[in-house]
Order: C-alpha cells, then sequence, then structure tokens
C-alpha cells in the first residue's frame, strides 16, 4: 500500500489537487484566502529554486530579486506605459530571462560559498535599484499596480485570484514533476552527483546550469507579476534579502530534491507565523526553536525524512531516495 | 583508433605525464600499467577531455581532439569509468546508468516538462537497456536500489555498466579491479574480453598482472610520468627495463 503511494506520482498529485479544490469551502473568511494564496505563491516559488538548489545543487540566495523584477516589471509598464498586463507579463518574464542568462554565465561558473555569495549580491543589487530609482519604482514606498485583464475578464477579490494561484500551483507540481521524471531532469541530478561523471556522459554542465538558472528565474518572475497584479501593490521588500531566505528555509525544510517537500515548506511558511502570531514577543523565538528542531531532527527536510521513514520495511531510518 | 603524440602534462612544478606517445589499434585491449603515481589518471584524463595537455597531440579516429571538452568526446563516442568513483549518490542505480545513455535521448528541458511525445517510450526503453546492462556487468541484483546503498564493489560494475550505456566506440576503464576479490576480478577480465570481442576498443588501467597479461593485446609501462616500455603481453613480460623498474620488484599484490 505505502510503495503504491510512495512510487507513483498521482496518489500525490491527487492530494493536492483534492485539497486545493476544498480549501474555497472551507476557509471562513478572505482573510483565509488570501494566506491560501500566499502559501500557493510561496510553494510556486520554492519548487521553482528547488529545481535550481534541490535538484541541480546550484544555491541561489538572491531568488527573490527574481520574483521582484517579475513584479516590478508589470507595475512599470502597466501603470507608467499603458501596456496590457499580459504583454507586461511576458515582457518582465523575457527581461529577467535575459538578465538571469547574462548573470548565470558569469556567476554559474562559482560553486559552494561563492556562489553563494554572488546571488546573495545579485538580489541586494536588485532590491537597491528598486529602491532608489523612485521616479519609476516609487521608492521605498512602492507603487500601486492594476488589476489583470486577460481576455476581458479581470480577476477581482481573493476568491477569484485564488483559483489563479490554484492552476498554477497544481501546473507548477506536474511540469516540475514531468522535468525531474524526463532525461533533462536527470541531468540536472547528475549533475549535482558529479559534474565529472555528467562531463563524461556528454552532458553539457555549464549549459545545462544557466538553462534551470534561467528557467527557475523565469518562474518566479512570472509568479511576481501576477502577484503584484493580485497585491494590487508593489514594494523593494518582496525582492528583498528576507525573502530570498525565506524560499530557501522553505526548500531546505521541506525538503532538497522533493517537489511536495516545497510545498510543505510554502504551508509551514505561511501557516506558522499566523499561529505565533497569538504568541507576541515570544513568536520569533519559537519560529528559530521550530527550524533548528526539524533541521535536527528531519536532517533532509520533512517530506523525504517522511517517506523514508514510510518506506523502510521496518519502520526505522531507511535509506530511500526523495520522492 | 586512438594515437597519442608526445603528451606531457605538468602539475605545477610535477610533471604527471612527460613525452609519451603511443598508439591503441581498434578492437584491441589495451591496457596502461604502471607503479602509483605514474601518471595513469592523468593519461586517462587528458584523453578523456578533463584535463588540457601542457603539449603534445592526441588524435581520435584522425582527428585532433586534446583539450577538447569531455561532453564532445561523448559525443565521438568516448566513454570511461573512474579509479575513485564518481556516482551520482542522489540518483538511483539504474538511473546512473540511464545517465550513461544521455546523449542517445531527448533531453531538452521543454520536452521534458511537456512530455514530449515519444519521450516516455524512448525513457523506458532506455530503462529496460540500463537494466540489462547492470545484469551483464554483474550488478542486477541492485536494479532497484539506491546508488547511496550500494557496495563498493558493485558501483564499480555500475560505473562499467553506465560507462557502456552511451554505446561507446572506445572505453576506458580505471582500475576496473581494485578492491575486488579473486572471482569478481575474474569476472571482469572475462568482461573486457567480451567487450573487445564485440568490437569495442578498450583500454584498461590495472594493477591485476594476471588479468593484464591475459586479455591485453598490448600494453604501455608509465614510470615516473615516463613511457619504460611499450608492446605486447610477451615483450612487456620479458622487458629488462620492465623487470628491474616494476616486475622485479616487490610484487604486486592482486
Ligand atoms: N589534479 C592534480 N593536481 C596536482 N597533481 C596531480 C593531479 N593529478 C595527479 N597529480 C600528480 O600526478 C602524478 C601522477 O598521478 P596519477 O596520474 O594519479 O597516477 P596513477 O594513476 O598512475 O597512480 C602524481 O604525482 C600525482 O600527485
Ligand atoms: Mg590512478
Amino acid at each position: 500500500m505505502t510503495s503504491l503511494f510512495l512510487n507513483s506520482r498521482w496518489p500525490g498529485l491527487a492530494l493536492l489537487t483534492v485539497v486545493v479544490m476544498a480549501l474555497p469551502a472551507i476557509l471562513p473568511n478572505a482573510f483565509y484566502v488570501d494566506v491560501a494564496i500566499r502559501i500557493a505563491i510561496l510553494a510556486i516559488n520554492g519548487i521553482a529554486l528547488n529545481l535550481l538548489m534541490g535538484y541541480t545543487g546550484q544555491i541561489s540566495l538572491g531568488h527573490a530579486g527574481f520574483f521582484g523584477l517579475g513584479a516590478y516589471g508589470s507595475a512599470v509598464l502597466t501603470s507608467h506605459f499603458g501596456v496590457p498586463a499580459l504583454l507586461a507579463l511576458l515582457a518582465s518574464a523575457a527581461f529577467t530571462a535575459v538578465i538571469a542568462y547574462g548573470v548565470g554565465r558569469v556567476i554559474l561558473r562559482l560553486r559552494g560559498h561563492y556562489l553563494a555569495m554572488a546571488t546573495l549580491g545579485l538580489g541586494i543589487i536588485v532590491s537597491i535599484v528598486l529602491t532608489n530609482e523612485a521616479a519609476w519604482t516609487g521608492g521605498p514606498d512602492g507603487m500601486a499596480v492594476d488589476g489583470f485583464t486577460l481576455f476581458g475578464f479581470t480577476p477581482s477579490g481573493e476568491r477569484q485570484w485564488y483559483w489563479v494561484f490554484a492552476v498554477l500551483l497544481v501546473g507548477t507540481v506536474v511540469l516540475a514533476q514531468n522535468l525531474i521524471d524526463s532525461p533533462a531532469g536527470r541531468a540536472l541530478q547528475a549533475l549535482h552527483g558529479s559534474e565529472t561523471a555528467a562531463a563524461v556522459a556528454g552532458i553539457s554542465v555549464r549549459q545545462r546550469k544557466i538553462a534551470v538558472f534561467v528557467l527557475s528565474a523565469t518562474v518566479s518572475a512570472v509568479l511576481g507579476s501576477l502577484t503584484a497584479h493580485y497585491s494590487g501593490y508593489v514594494n523593494p521588500g518582496l525582492a528583498g534579502f528576507l525573502q530570498s531566505v525565506e524560499l530557501v528555509i522553505i526548500v531546505v525544510l521541506g525538503g532538497m530534491a522533493s517537489i511536495y517537500g516545497s510545498v510543505f515548506g510554502a504551508v509551514i511558511m505561511g501557516v506558522l507565523p499566523q499561529v505565533l502570531a497569538g504568541y507576541e514577543g515570544w513568536d520569533s523565538v519559537a519560529f528559530g526553536v521550530i527550524m533548528a528542531a526539524a533541521m535536527i531532527f528531519l536532517p533532509r527536510g520533512v517530506v523525504p525524512s517522511l517517506t523514508a521513514w514510510l518506506r523502510s520495511p521496518n519502520r526505522r531510518r531507511g535509506e530511500g531516495a526523495a520522492c | 583508433m586512438l594515437t597519442v603524440a608526445n603528451l606531457s602534462k605538468a602539475f605545477g612544478g610535477v610533471l604527471a605525464v612527460q613525452d609519451v606517445s603511443f598508439h591503441i589499434p581498434a578492437g584491441c585491449v589495451y591496457s596502461v600499467i604502471g607503479p602509483n603515481g605514474a601518471g595513469k589518471t592523468t593519461l586517462f584524463n587528458l584523453i578523456s577531455g578533463l584535463y588540457t595537455p601542457t603539449s603534445g597531440s592526441i588524435r581520435f579516429e584522425d582527428r585532433e581532439i586534446a583539450g577538447m571538452a569531455p561532453e564532445r568526446l561523448a559525443r565521438r563516442g568516448m566513454s570511461r569509468t573512474f579509479q575513485n568513483l564518481q556516482i551520482c549518490r542522489n540518483l538511483s542505480a539504474i538511473e546512473n546508468v540511464m545517465v550513461g545513455a544521455h546523449l542517445t535521448l531527448n533531453a531538452n528541458m521543454f520536452a521534458g516538462m511537456f512530455r514530449w511525445p515519444g519521450l516516455g517510450r524512448a525513457d523506458r526503453a532506455c530503462r529496460a537497456r540500463a537494466a540489462d546492462l547492470m545484469e551483464r556487468v554483474g550488478c542486477g541484483a541492485f536494479v532497484r536500489a539506491d546508488a547511496a546503498a550500494m557496495p563498493y564493489g558493485a558501483l564499480k560494475r555500475l560505473e562499467i555498466a553506465r560507462a557502456l550505456a552511451s554505446d561507446p566506440k572506445i572505453l576506458f576503464l580505471d582500475e576496473p579491479a581494485a578492491g575486488l576479490n579473486h572471482t569478481e576480478t575474474h569476472e571482469i577480465e572475462t568482461l573486457v574480453a567480451d567487450l573487445a570481442r564485440s568490437g569495442l576498443t578498450v583500454v584498461v588501467v590495472e594493477h591485476d598482472m594476471k588479468l593484464v597479461m591475459n586479455v591485453s593485446g598490448r600494453i604501455l609501462v608509465l614510470n615516473y610520468g615516463r613511457k619504460l616500455a611499450e608492446g605486447t603481453p610477451d615483450e612487456i613480460r620479458t622487458n629488462p627495463d620492465v623487470i628491474a623498474a616494476y616486475l622485479g620488484g616487490d610484487d604486486e599484490e592482486e
């Protein structure tokens, strides 16, 4: 039973779909729907980063920068230039892809701590630019963003936007899972395991790293665009260091190289602050303790640790691969 | 098939390979022997594109390949294993073998994301073939295992399966029998002989003299980065330089 559940992709997808479909009926008011939307946004961003970090083994501490580029690209193009929202989204995504390609070519030569520093710098540069170019971006105060109209339909209110992000989340899970199970995804994981072995097998290690970096950045940019329209507002904080760190926590806590791990990590990062908000003054301490405990007891991340445990025949610690 | 001329590689002041020349005929088992530190692995790394030569030429099927990137050499039909294993421990055993077949599959990211027609079928065929290869090299028992959970000896065989998955023209094996027992070493010997019989050119670095003498068509002896001797097993066995410098010294352990 459990092995059927753990080895097939369909049960996980069915569960996710059912939860996503059922949530609006369960959530009592718009506040909770907004929390659900924020979780979906974190989950999609987490999956994008996980492709780069968990599967390909390339760290990024500045990933929110790409999210910010998408968000501000759409904000500026629609507000200042009257560009239609869809066109602005595509233009911002293309712009971000070009930036990611240029930056990736240079920094993906680096490894480990050096790559971490370079991506950290990239994220910081993006937030500084967004803060300083006040004439375009509204500076530290941010700027308002109009709704998103596509084919005459403008989602408004949390309950309509919910479906936009729900479809996006399920779609991202499916596409990411497809990619991981394909020869291309295997190549990414191979170069994570051994760059030498990958290269000798004919995998263009550097090109593959750049490609997944661009893909990951572009997904975040598209998500940033939609988030800007949903929020009706952008500020430089959403491209900031804290946001980038939050994404890294989602990937590591949920589980490196686990798609559902990122979904789970996003749920924790979305829900925990709400739960802890009642314990004012202690919330950040409790948050820190929970994070530390999770890493001590579930070092490979929640989802891979649990699947390994379920997989092991005698329910002791198993060595199964992350799903 | 492969001609190396005046090949040298320096690491700072260390001359790991010095002015080495030899020719590997197609379809033969060619062995490279020599004491530890003689430059055998460096020679493999130079030929397979992991190191750029300091000087010299490497011609593969009449094309100069010195300094060419490993992924391009793979495309030309070169494949290898590693003395210090290069296993992807984040993948399952069979996926490691499938990585070897990378060039035979459509590895476009978008094709993967959108399940390009035919891709699933090709990938399943690749998986089946990978399982066959694992069977053939003698690690069929680990078809469902994670690479991280496999013992050393099985991983050595897994590397051979991965190297074969690309259907290479020339295969380099760096100490395939190191750490294996008598029976296992004999299985490797049989495998190498079989591969050569099927038309593959196999280049082997190995310390086990019995294996080397049994399977090799020709042998290259390296010593301190230099070519000490080259010839048929009989010529090498009776070569006074080789006896003095290598075979004569303390006898090689199996
Ligand atoms: N990447 C490297 N950097 C510096 N020195 C190296 C490197 N690779 C090999 N060497 C040196 O080159 C010499 C030959 O090593 P190697 O080719 O591994 O020998 P063998 O495989 O015959 O045992 C040794 O002295 C070794 O220390
Ligand atoms: Mg060696």
